[in-house]
């Protein structure tokens, strides 16, 4: 952009002179100056850019910047609900390094995260691909696949709870009359498959997310290098992983970290389908977190846990970041 | 563009498709299914040989009537509407001053401030609920629904910012430097020429962030006791659960109505909502 300092200093003159022809006349316009003083910091650059800036500032620093000092300061002291508390050191994070299902809350975590973000990334390219192809009902289908993710997440969770109940399940049935099982699949009730039926939803509602957002960037590669390729002899395997793939890459990532880290974070899933149970054994860090820190009303505690998921997610904000920055700046 | 044989399109186009779509859907079709069916037709084991699952010959609005006489559904649904209604106007108001002046204005902090609003948009709710519960019982908001209208737009005000501001700069500045020449002052230029050609971002915007604070739940559990000020999503979970019993097919009526006005809203504005989708992760 081209400076133009003539324009504001042509207006910053012609409110000069306008508040001085104001003071020669003394009585008829007493309040000129102000809208001339307003008018000025609107017309200059850095003052309306703070101007602009400052209810969004405001709100996310009263509700977000505020909340995370105070956050720190009660994983460091034994504030409970209603007591203040004192500083305690690094006691919170200690007793939780030593608890044994903070240590299974960890566990699950990074494992539902790696996961599901394996299949989500492998379902949701497959259908992507299938959706850019040209076919009929095309923009129907894909409105329709992105459902799951617009539908309230619990609400949603719930219908799958339902299907998983173990003496009404559908999901049971078909299995069986498929010939597949002959007893009673106990989806949420068995500590070692409960973990996998909280992954298949994850997977669910990720995979459209995946899909439509890879989708995009897919219709931004030329289909003449696949027919290039084609030509070349590549069948549609290469032709996938030495065109598609690469050009696909910096979509992929964004996308990959951003769900990382909700996926990280997640609540609702546990919350709804097992509550952390049984037995503890689907905790993720911000189940605990809740059952600790609302549950019991120990706020020390909680935070500390919560806070916990802090250096993962703060290392894949750090890395999401470098990599936007490399993308923009090649 | 489908080339290949016949077979080979069903092996590799039609029978994946099928399958994707069908299991996408399918937990839809079961809410469906179960907020009409009798609860004499709900409560049989899968192996009975009578368990009809797909289809029900006896249809009822039971289910439906209880969730409007015997709960507070209807307040429910208000206040969700109420909430994600204001803070949505307030997330995008803010949005598009913010997305303005990160995108267009020149000012030495503007790349830190845009890092930092980037940040905030991943951070996730459920690092900081328990502060913030705490900060909200400090302001004396708990149990209104201040407390959500003013903490959701801490994730859609991010979220707008980084929209708006990449829709921005997709719009020529030459537009806005012939109106300033014309003698339009910066905020004239902002108001009449730029936000006007950014309709359609700011739509996407708004729609996205309606159906995120629809959705949201942490803070909502959290901040809200009251069964009166609740939203669908919390009240749904935790009114319609008696103790260890599940009211099936009130719990599954009131996740078809509580899922229909996000559904109809995006079906209205689907493309909007997938520009919002890609554009959010895109920047």
């Amino acid at each position: 952009m081209t400076p133009r300092p003539d324009a504001s200093a042509r207006r910053a003159i012609r409110g000069a002179s306008g508040s001085a022809a104001g003071l020669e006349a003394v009585l008829p316009r007493p309040g000129a100056a102000r809208p001339a003083l307003l008018g000025r910091l609107l017309e200059d650059e850095r003052s309306l850019a703070y101007l602009l800036l400052t209810p969004t500032i405001v709100l996310l620093a009263l509700f977000i910047a505020y909340p995370f000092v105070l956050g720190v300061w009660l994983s460091v002291s034994s504030a409970t609900v209603g007591v203040a508390g004192h500083f305690v050191g690094l006691k919170n994070f200690d007793k939780a390094w030593n608890d044994s299902i903070f240590r299974t809350a960890a566990f699950n975590t990074f494992l539902y995260t790696g996961v599901t973000t394996v299949f989500k990334l492998a379902l949701g390219i497959w259908l992507a691909v299938l959706l850019n192809r040209h076919f009929r009902g095309k923009r129907l289908i894909r409105a329709f696949v992105l459902l799951p993710f617009i539908i309230p997440t619990v609400l949603s969770t719930f219908a799958w709870k339902w299907m998983y109940d173990p003496t009404f399940s559908v999901i049971n049935w078909g299995l069986w009359k498929l010939d597949l099982i002959t007893t009673r699949v106990n989806w949420l009730g068995d500590p070692y498959l409960s973990l996998i039926s909280v992954m298949i939803v994850n997977v669910w509602r990720g995979v459209p997310f995946f899909a439509i957002s890879l989708l995009a960037g897919l219709q931004t590669i030329s289909p003449e290098l696949h027919e290039a390729a084609a030509i070349d002899g590549a069948n549609a395997w290469q032709r996938f992983w030495r065109v598609t793939w690469p050009l696909l890459l910096p979509v992929t990532m964004v996308v990959v970290l951003f769900s990382v880290i909700q996926t990280f974070a997640d609540f609702q899933l546990v919350y709804v389908l097992t509550g952390g149970g049984p037995a503890n054994a689907t905790h993720l860090f911000a189940t605990y977190a809740y059952q600790i820190g609302v549950g019991t009303g120990l706020l020390s505690e909680g935070a500390a846990i919560s806070l916990a998921m802090f250096p993962v997610l703060f290392l894949v904000v750090v890395l999401q970041l470098w990599y936007i920055r490399r993308v923009e700046t090649r | 563009m489908i080339e290949g044989a016949r077979w080979q399109r069903w092996l590799y186009f039609y029978c994946p498709l099928s399958v994707f779509v069908l299991g996408l859907l399918f937990p839809f079709y079961w809410m469906l299914v179960t907020t009409f069916r009798p609860d004499g037709e709900l409560y049989r084991p899968w192996n009975r040989a009578n368990y009809t699952p797909f289809w029900t010959t006896n249809p009822t609005l039971e289910h439906i009537y209880y969730l409007f006489r015997e709960t507070l559904f209807s307040t429910w649904l208000w206040n969700t509407m109420f909430i994600a209604i204001v803070s949505t106007l307030i997330s995008v108001f803010c949005g598009l001053l913010a997305g303005y002046a990160l995108a267009r204005l020149r000012f030495r902090l503007a790349g830190g401030l845009g890092t930092s609003i980037f940040v905030t948009y991943l951070v996730p709710p459920t690092l900081l609920f328990i502060p913030l519960a705490d900060v909200i019982r400090t302001f004396r908001l708990a149990d209104t629904p201040w407390a959500l209208i003013l903490t959701y737009p801490t994730f859609l005000i991010p979220f707008c910012t980084w929209l708006l501001m990449g829709y921005f700069k997709t719009i020529p500045k030459e537009l806005e430097e012939c109106a300033r020449i014309d003698g339009a002052s910066r905020i004239q230029a902002m108001l009449k020429i730029i936000f006007p050609i950014a309709t359609p971002g700011i739509l996407s915007a708004g729609i996205f962030a309606f159906t995120l604070s629809w959705n949201e739940f942490i803070y909502a559990l959290v901040f809200i006791n009251t069964p009166h000020q609740k939203t669908v999503p919390v009240g749904v979970v935790s009114e319609l659960i008696r103790g260890d019993v599940f009211f099936w097919g009130p719990l599954m009526a009131g996740a078809l109505l509580g899922s229909i006005p996000v559904a109809m809203i995006y079906s209205f504005f689907v493309e909007h909502y997938v520009a919002g989708l890609t554009g959010s992760v895109k920047g």
